[in-house]
């Protein structure tokens, strides 16, 4: 087994004549922290497709934990941390229900729970530090409860690696320093984190990994590498007045 | 008279008994169908399908076979044709939905105008559910309990599909054949009710039980059950309406489920949020 926990190499993709992603390669490494940045509509969350399984490359290779990305899926290697304006809060459901939710893929044709599966959304919940809330309706939650459920139901799914887009959206400092110290804390249990963010201020204490993306991947490597002025202005067309560089 | 025989005297009657059976399976199949379409957001579809399914209601008459099942061959006929113009034109959703479910419609109008009786046209698109025959009714209750069934067994992973398809598809549940899945199921239950309420008040019922429901609770098992009596308890104020007053039934089941809304509406207004 690699130390490689996500590979892309020379993935590229369009949307009919629109190109969203060329030729990007990546090797993302296990247990790492990692950043992805770049503008809106420059290949982020088409990566993040790509990585699920749920867009197909034109060309170029995917592999996920050393497996191609449907065996992938089966495994549930990789888990979804949607954005918060893609859910419909006012769904029906309770904080349980969605944990429970990971476990769909182990589980028979009903999804009728076992004592197992009721121990590993326990157990997620208790990692999030969400089981006093297991039976709120999801929309109930504050901002950062909310993430915090989802990041949950990826646990509870067993996944190694974590896709989270755009997880600090429309939240206060407090909630964001309190996931921030989650996600750091999951990154030392053994997982590993990839997040999209526009939040370049906070990116440098935050992730050890950076994966600046411009309709491919500009560049990729430690932070203290990467997160240069030249990089980053090269990523964001120059646009970027208020950011400080070591 | 007695409250008791007012509810039993019509039940001596052999057409009557099957009225009240095939409404009851009708409320309850699609008080379950709602929960979901409304969650999903698919309402205008279930209308599209419902208008649908006119001319394939007109071939079955001519050939003698149960409504539902030329209904259904045209409802999978225009859910086809919805979704490859959908797929490979730039034209938006709703106005394709707009578009084929009026061409099925008026090509079912044209149909009737040439070879049905004009009595025959206002049972199909009003329901006659007291004049419905022993096959017609036989049909109705087991497609709509095989549907029942299978939505029940299934509901956790149409849940997923309703409400985050995309984490679905990561961890590999087969979100494709869930949808086309849900489509055959939600046709097969539209048109098998269709003679009870009726092409146009169909989609009634699959909205507003649901809707009612999700006004009053937070838990997706107790809004079935709401909207499933909700449903129910219309369904044999249509039936007996029909009886007693000579009312149809497709339109006092409707209009007692959307009485039955605004007051729940009103009641919902009324109490603060927290004790629900």
């Amino acid at each position: 087994m690699s130390n490689i926990a996500i590979s892309l190499k020379d993935v590229t993709v369009n949307y009919g004549d629109k190109r969203a992603l060329t030729e990007a390669s990546i090797d993302i490494p296990y247990h790492t922290f990692t950043g992805v940045i770049g503008m809106n509509g420059a290949g982020k969350s088409t990566m993040f497709k790509v990585i699920m399984g749920l867009v197909k490359p034109e060309s170029g290779d995917v592999t996920i934990c050393d497996d191609p990305v449907g065996i992938a899926q089966k495994h549930g290697h990789v888990a979804y941390v949607p954005q918060s304006e893609d859910v419909d809060w006012d769904f029906p459901v309770s904080v349980y229900d969605v944990v429970m939710m990971g476990r769909y893929g182990k589980q028979n044709a009903f999804k009728t729970a076992k004592k197992e599966d009721h121990e590993h959304v326990t157990r997620a919940l208790e990692q999030v530090r969400m089981l006093d809330h297991k039976h709120h309706q999801i929309g109930e939650l504050s901002g950062g409860q909310k993430k915090r459920v989802f990041v949950a139901r990826a646990l509870a799914q067993g996944a190694d690696i974590l896709l989270l887009d755009e997880p600090f959206a429309g939240l206060d400092a407090t909630s964001e320093k309190s996931l921030i110290e989650l996600f750091v804390r999951l990154k030392e249990e053994g997982k590993t984190v990839i997040l999209a963010t526009h939040d370049l201020l906070s990116l440098p204490d935050t992730c050890d990994h950076v994966a600046l993306v411009k309709y491919t991947v500009v560049a990729h490597g430690p932070t203290k590498k990467v997160f240069t002025k030249d990089l980053v202005e090269q990523t964001f067309d120059g646009l970027l007045h208020h950011i400080k560089f070591d | 008279m007695l409250v008791i025989d007012f509810i039993l005297e019509p039940l001596q009657f052999a057409f009557m008994t099957k009225a009240v059976i095939v409404s009851v399976v009708v409320g309850v199949t699609l008080a379950i169908m709602s929960c979901f379409l409304i969650l999903k957001s698919w309402a205008l579809l279930g209308d599209a399908i419902s208008h649908a399914v006119l001319p394939g209601v007109v071939v079955a008459y001519l050939l003698g076979i149960p409504f539902g099942l030329g209904a259904f061959v045209a409802a999978m006929l225009a859910v086809v044709l919805i979704g490859y113009i959908k797929s490979n034109t730039k034209i938006k959703e709703d106005a394709v939905m707009g578009i084929v479910f009026t061409m099925f419609f008026s090509l079912g109008i044209m149909m009737i105008s040439k070879v049905i009786s004009s009595v025959d046209l206002t049972h199909v698109l009003f329901g006659e559910v007291l004049g419905i025959s022993n096959e017609s009714a036989w049909y109705t209750i087991i497609t709509l309990t095989l549907v029942s069934i299978a939505v029940l067994a299934f509901r956790r992973v149409f849940t997923v599909f309703c409400f985050d398809p995309t984490h679905g598809r990561a961890i590999g549940l087969p979100m494709t054949l869930l949808h086309y899945s849900f489509l055959v199921l939600l046709a097969i239950a539209i048109t098998g009710s269709i003679q009870t309420v009726g092409i146009i008040l169909v989609i009634a019922m699959l909205i507003t039980p649901g809707s009612t429901a999700f006004l009053l609770t937070k838990r997706f098992s107790t809004m079935i059950w709401i909207a499933v009596a909700a449903s129910v308890f219309s369904s044999l104020v249509g039936a007996y309406s029909s009886y007693y007053f000579d009312i149809a039934t497709g339109g006092t089941i409707v209009f007692v489920q959307s009485i039955i809304f605004l007051l729940v509406l009103v009641y919902t207004k009324l109490l603060p949020q927290r004790s629900r």
